[in-house]
């Protein structure tokens, strides 16, 4: 009968959503899987001195060198690089992300919120390669220029250029999602503040922050994830030397630029040094997890009205 | 007189997850008869009627109990075996607002016809300018059948979705509150529409006025918190109702 | 000082922050013109592969590999993203599965790009051995899309009101007709809104694609699809924005030149796609109004 034969049909459709919509989870089961697959080979391989030498050295040397001849595999001055950076990067995004995340939530106009929107979204859009290109060959340049004054010569690599530029490449995605939690308190709050003859601004930093505090620091923790996980404005302005350093002014290299090093050279599969983009990426998927599931329990924090 | 039955209500519960929403419902709806279901809000009007077509199979959580008889062949709508998709083919609906799909006129229309498998075009074209001329609207959109549905009036778009319901030849029209988001000349329409649809098809009407009950329906059932309280014919239990609880619903001392 | 010149300060500043971040946008595109601008204009650029020789270089593989990449991660994006977007939207709404489901796509969506990167590298290049060619960059990227095409799918879908589905139902409609016929015309534009957003965002990434090994020195096209669809699946590319990657990592100024001009060229195209799907939300607002 017609009706059995369209039943048929629809079991077997309702049958391949659920697969599509399995094959995510497969894709992070993949990715654990992978990343924790040739760690585990990273560390029981000779050349790092096998387990459990290995993750011994993995975190109590100061070098990290597993392409030299001289292997040294201590983490710290990638980790070292990569917060260096991030820590930049958040210094710039916060303040300037609440500024007009409160702005733009709070005062501005609808008309001006409505046009300044669609740029800030282009930005975000913008390739990362692009900022890349702009941090090295644009903010680099200023900033010798500006330091010369104080005698201070910054090498053409650094970590405070890329810092800047990642500031910048992170404060849409943050802005937004700040003022989407400021969105999110409800007008009577605001309308009791004012029934006391609070100010704007009063109302503003005193009740409508402090009640969407915790969509906000979810929001800063998924731009602190994202800062930490950028690639190619490290990659081609921070420099390709891993350096256990909390100067700014010297060059650094990060997780991710020391995977791209390493990438672009011919990779033997199974190598040590192929092996130790996993364990590298490893460390990195794990700290960005941190943050994410920390962002995730903050916003499941997050009051609902 | 002797009426033929169309359908059978007996010993019918009706549970939203733990809730017990219909109780212990009795009721048989005539054939080419109108039968209104009236009550207070909350009562289980739409419940009752959403169960006639299985609507409440589409949310999670919903539990028929006892049983529907649809005659003549006798078979339980309500049970597990019986696909909602064939009771959905033989029992149409209308709805409280007008929600014609975002196509075109004709489309709108021929789409009941298209899911049975109707493709040959004459015969659509046929049915629909059929559908449209019991729905009373063929005269006026017979010129923009190729027009978006949301370019009709409100009673428009709500006698294009009786249409709709009719095309396939359904042998009962359920209606879920029909004009209660339309202004009154266009209620009167569509009042108008199902006393003369009722010659072909048994209709069922869940309506919040009572007014509108007594003008169109044969038998009115009216029912209060989940029970059905009195089901009589229409004169009867607007003039001489048995139980106090109808009395004092329909002389407006609640609801 | 009273409180209206505070709130002054205040909004100066709050402006000021924005004038910033889009003088920022605004420099960066001044900036890739002016250093790029002998070879933007140059038919040259466009027609050439890349050279040892700065001003003989071009981006006429990176332009072809592009496409070719695109196409592949768009495909798989949108097989098996609008789909799973459709899944738990309508049908798997409080099941266990659903919500572990969500879950996972919404942490997917933060996982860092290099990671993806790892992961094809790990299981595309070697497991399965579809090596450092155009098939393992377009699943990459596509995975890469996946979690926005799943957000924007049950956004569109959301916005389409319960009566639609409940008329459907009662006229006996079953799901797949219901979706074929009413769910995925209406929401076809919100959906290509969420693939262009996507595709935007696709196109600028580096870091997956040099992690698989994406050449950069490619002197050939792959064969066309209509001629060797199987060649062309497993032919090594290069694309854009590893092309620029390769040119601003050479110490030479001459190659910079070069880089800036792939930039912008790339800031063009994101740009072009960005201003699309503006005009297509927009469009879109008017089309249905329910």
């Amino acid at each position: 009968m017609r009706i059995e034969y369209k039943k048929k049909i629809d079991y077997l459709f309702k049958g391949f959503l659920l697969l599509t919509g399995l094959i995510s989870i497969l894709v992070t089961i993949a990715i654990v899987i992978v990343l924790i697959d040739d760690t585990v080979n990273f560390f029981i391989h000779p050349e790092g001195g096998g387990f459990p030498t290995s993750v011994i050295r993995f975190f109590s040397e100061t070098e990290w060198t597993p392409t030299f001849v001289n292997k040294k595999i201590g983490i710290w001055p990638l980790l070292c690089g990569t917060f260096l950076i991030a820590f930049i990067a958040m210094a710039i995004s916060i303040p300037l992300g609440l500024l007009i995340a409160v702005y733009l939530s709070e005062f501005a106009p609808h008309s001006l919120r409505e046009s300044v929107k669609p740029w800030l979204d282009f930005l975000e859009a913008v390739p990362t390669v692009v900022y890349g290109y702009f941090a090295l060959l644009g903010v680099t340049p200023i900033l010798q220029w500006i330091f010369r004054f104080f005698g201070i010569e910054v090498q053409g690599m650094n970590a405070l250029s890329p810092g800047i530029v990642l500031g910048v490449m992170i404060l849409p995605f943050t802005a937004s999602l700040v003022e989407d939690s400021l969105r999110g308190v409800p007008q009577y709050l605001r309308e009791a503040a004012y029934s006391l003859g609070a100010t704007k601004l009063q109302t503003a930093f005193q009740v409508v922050i402090p009640a969407a505090r915790s969509g906000i620091l979810a929001a800063y923790l998924l731009g602190a994830s994202r800062a930490i996980g950028e690639t190619m404005v490290v990659a081609i302005a921070a420099g390709m030397y891993p350096n256990l350093t909390l100067n700014p002014l010297e060059p650094v290299q990060t997780i991710t630029g020391y995977i791209v090093q390493v990438a672009l050279g011919d990779l033997p599969f199974g190598s040590f040094e192929y092996l130790s983009i996993f364990a590298a990426g490893f460390m990195l998927f794990i700290v960005t997890l941190f943050f994410n599931l920390l962002a995730l329990y903050f916003k499941s924090k997050m009051e609902r009205y | 007189m002797t009426e033929e039955i169309k359908l059978k209500v007996e010993n019918f519960n009706f549970y939203y997850d733990s809730f017990l929403a219909l109780k212990n419902i009795n009721i048989s709806i005539y054939k080419n008869r109108v039968t209104a279901i009236i009550g207070p809000s909350g009562c289980g009007k739409s419940t009752l009627l959403r169960s006639f077509n299985r609507m409440h199979d589409l949310y999670e959580g919903t539990r028929y109990e006892g049983s529907i008889i649809l005659y003549p062949d006798g078979i339980n709508i309500v049970s597990r075996t019986v696909d909602p998709l064939y009771i959905r083919m033989r029992i149409g609906m209308v709805f409280q607002k007008p929600n014609p799909f975002p196509k075109s006129i004709f489309e709108n229309v021929a789409y009941g016809l298209r899911i049975k498998g109707i493709t040959n075009k004459t015969e659509l074209a046929d049915r629909v300018e059929k559908a449209l001329k019991d729905a009373a609207l063929w005269e006026e959109v017979k010129d923009r059948l190729n027009e978006n549905a949301y370019s009709l009036s409100g009673g428009q778009q709500q006698r294009l979705c009786i249409a709709r319901a009719i095309a396939p030849e359904p042998e009962i029209l359920l209606f879920d509150e029909p004009t209660s988001a339309l202004d009154p000349i266009s209620t009167g329409k569509i009042e108008d529409l199902i006393v003369e649809l009722k010659t072909k098809i048994t209709i069922v009407i869940v309506t919040h006025n009572m007014q509108q009950a007594a003008r169109i329906s044969d038998y009115t059932a009216f029912m209060y918190l989940g029970e059905l309280i009195e089901f009589d014919r229409t004169e009867k239990l607007f003039t001489n109702p048995s139980k106090k609880l109808t009395e004092d619903y329909i002389s407006g001392r609640f609801g | 000082m009273n409180y209206k010149s505070w709130e002054k300060i205040f909004s100066i500043l709050s402006i000021l922050a924005l004038l910033i971040v889009l003088l920022f946008l605004f420099s960066i595109a001044l900036k890739l013109f002016l250093d790029g601008m002998h070879r933007i204009f140059e038919l040259k650029f466009y027609t050439s592969f890349p050279s040892r020789f700065p001003e003989e270089a071009g981006i006429l593989s990176a332009l072809v590999g592009t496409l070719y990449v695109m196409a592949g991660a768009i495909f798989w994006s949108v097989v098996l993203g609008v789909p799973a977007g459709i899944y738990l939207e309508e049908f798997g709404k409080k099941g266990k599965i659903a919500r572990l489901i969500e879950a996972n796509i919404s942490n997917l969506s933060a996982v860092p790009s290099i990671i993806y990167g790892l992961l094809a590298l790990g299981i595309f290049v070697y497991r399965f051995d579809f090596g450092e060619s155009i098939l393992t960059a377009g699943l990459t990227l596509g995975l890469l899309m996946l979690p926005v095409i799943v957000v924007t799918t049950r956004e569109s879908l959301r916005r389409i009101p319960r009566a639609i589905r409940e008329g459907a139902y009662a006229l006996g409609a079953t799901n797949y007709e219901l979706v074929f016929h009413h769910l995925l015309p209406y929401s076809l534009g919100g959906i290509l809104t969420g693939v262009i957003i996507a595709i935007s965002r696709a196109i600028g990434e580096t870091a997956p694609l040099l992690t698989i090994g994406a050449l950069t020195f490619i002197a050939f096209l792959p064969p066309p699809p209509w001629e060797n669809f199987i060649e062309m699946l497993k032919s090594p590319f290069t694309v854009l924005p590893i092309q620029m990657f390769n040119w601003v990592s050479r110490p030479q100024e001459a190659f910079h030149k070069n880089a800036a001009a792939a930039g912008f060229v790339l800031l063009v195209v994101c740009l072009l796609l960005n201003s699309v799907s503006f005009y297509l939300r927009y469009k879109l607002r008017k089309k249905y109004h329910w």
